[in-house]
């Protein structure tokens, strides 16, 4: 074998350990130390090493020990070079821990400890999504910046003071106790959601960073189902997404144009993950413990419903909706909720529903609310509210796609 | 870990009560420092006199000043700590969370710099 080749298959092995092990061994390298800064630090000069040393040596056969044993070498080196910041029965029992870790041939999966220190509640919520993808995928601040529509100098501040908070504040790493796990799981669920919406909002897909934060948050969250089997709101998240996902693709059509839900062709949809996500939903409903994603995951089936009875079933639609705004009253909700009204009864009955809301300030910056508003107005026959109302729900619209099909629908009001 | 909880109330509570109201509420501080004490977590507690007590002291144009009253002029005022040793932040905040003064207060959660 040519040096080439060894380099490039040097580089495909670190690829793909990076890939499957990453997060795996920044959990386990900062889960006693709670330093997951200086853990990711020691890994990322681990892969360096691995980049030099491969090429020459030859793969490994456990490229992952590899990792982890310099890994473990180069972080040791950072905290004993910071020893006056760390006591040192500290730095003994890191050491201890490592060593022991080390010589058995397999270290326990901790990426779920992780993901609960990411997403804590004394981190900022607004930065629990990114951390996740940076601590448990490697994924880095430039990257995120771009799919956050972020500053990239920005986001890397706000990654870094969040993992100090973690050190410095002694946020454990660690499953939580079983009598606050669930409060404790909506606040990871809530992230990984967060980076998902992230990664649907770019529905042309030439956004690649967007495109990927979407598979990855489906990735994040079928861990958590496979690492907590037993939490029926997890399974509901994942439903959800995949749901979403189904119809990725189907919300343009081959012009690129925008292609509202009601008239995607369902022959588009993808129809394994529509099966894979009603099948996490039956298996959540036997839990019978009801919450926010497994409604919102619930409403997507019935709206699916329409591939096999033509017509989605808007009865059941709106009932979800009545239960999920007693789970979560916010203007989202009732907007979809007076949408679905409109189908059942009537554009007018939608209407009144959509009115009970009005009064809420932050929707005057919301877009959806101004596109259902002048689509109800259209339909009860006031043409020139709704011109006014389609004009402010394309000035706030930032796909352009989506901009020429409210365009399109407002040159089509009757003059 | 150690960590300090700090107590911040609004002191003009503690003169409109009742005696009886007085007792109780300290009564409710002696049995959370008790519970502390119990789990092997106290390290040190105290509570402070008034803030209307406090001297600060700054410098000011190379001259250092002394002042009359407390650092911070809120309603609340730092009235009291508890020093606990606690394995993490999680079970910092269980104690917290215990604290009576989180019912008419509010307690800040610090974490103790190592040394």
């Amino acid at each position: 074998m040519n040096e080439d080749q060894g380099g490039a298959q040097a580089r495909s092995t670190a690829d793909a350990v990076a890939r499957r092990s990453y997060g795996k061994l920044v959990a386990f390298l900062a889960a006693r130390t709670r330093k997951v800064d200086m853990a990711e630090d020691a890994l990322a000069e681990a892969f360096a090493a691995a980049l030099t040393d491969w090429p020459q040596k030859g793969c490994p056969a456990n490229p992952e020990a590899w990792l982890l044993t310099v890994a473990r070498r180069k972080f040791l080196d950072v905290v004993r070079s910071q020893r006056r910041e760390i006591a040192s029965d500290e730095m003994e029992s890191i050491a201890e821990g490592l060593v022991a870790a080390e010589s058995s041939s397999k270290f326990p999966d901790q990426r779920l400890g992780l993901m609960f220190a990411c997403a804590h509640p004394a981190i900022d919520a607004a930065i629990r999504a990114p951390l996740m993808l940076q601590a448990v995928l490697g994924f880095d601040a430039a990257r995120i910046a771009s799919a956050f529509l972020i500053a990239p100098v920005t986001m890397s501040q706000r990654l870094v003071r969040a993992k100090q908070k973690i050190r410095l504040a002694g946020i454990p790493l660690r499953i939580p106790e079983p009598e606050e796990l669930r409060d404790r799981l909506e606040t990871v669920l809530d992230a990984i959601y967060a980076a998902f919406s992230e990664g649907w909002i770019d529905a042309s897909g030439t956004d690649v960073a967007r495109r990927e934060l979407a598979a990855e948050a489906i990735y994040l969250c079928r861990l958590v189902t496979e690492l907590l089997p037993d939490e029926p709101e997890a399974m509901g998240l994942l439903a959800l997404m995949l749901f979403a996902e189904s119809r990725r693709h189907a919300r343009r059509d081959a012009q690129g144009e925008y292609v509202p839900m009601a008239a995607q062709p369902v022959e588009q949809w993808n129809a394994s993950m529509i099966h894979e996500a009603e099948a996490l939903l039956l298996r959540a409903s036997g839990y019978t413990l009801i919450g926010r994603y497994q409604l919102e995951a619930a409403i997507q089936s019935a709206h699916v419903a329409r591939r096999i009875t033509a017509r989605p079933n808007w009865n059941e639609v709106v009932q979800l909706y009545d239960a999920l705004l007693a789970f979560s009253p916010t203007p989202v909700v009732a907007i979809n909720r007076a949408l679905a009204i409109a189908q059942r009864d009537n554009p007018a009955a939608g209407f009144a529903a959509l009115e009970e809301v009005a009064a809420d300030a932050r929707l005057t910056e919301y877009q959806p609310w101004w596109a259902a508003r002048a689509d109800l107005l259209a339909r009860t026959g006031k043409p020139e509210q709704a011109r006014h109302a389609y004009d402010i729900a394309i000035g706030l619209e930032r796909d352009e796609s989506v901009r020429r099909f409210l365009e399109k629908r407002q040159t089509a009001l009757a003059r | 870990m150690q960590y300090l909880l700090a107590l911040y109330l609004d002191e003009s509570g503690w003169t409109t009560m009742t005696k009886e109201q007085q007792e109780q509420g300290t009564a409710a501080y002696m049995a959370y420092t008790e519970a502390l004490k119990a789990a092997g977590a106290l390290k040190n507690s105290n509570r402070l006199q008034p803030s209307a007590s406090a001297t600060t002291m700054r410098t000011k144009n190379g001259k250092t000043q002394i002042l009359d009253g407390p650092f911070a002029d809120s309603k609340e005022q730092l009235a009291g700590y508890y020093l606990i040793d606690v394995p993490d932040l999680d079970a910092a905040i269980a104690w917290a969370g215990r604290c009576p003064a989180v019912g008419h207060g509010i307690v800040e959660v610090r974490a103790i710099w190592a040394m």
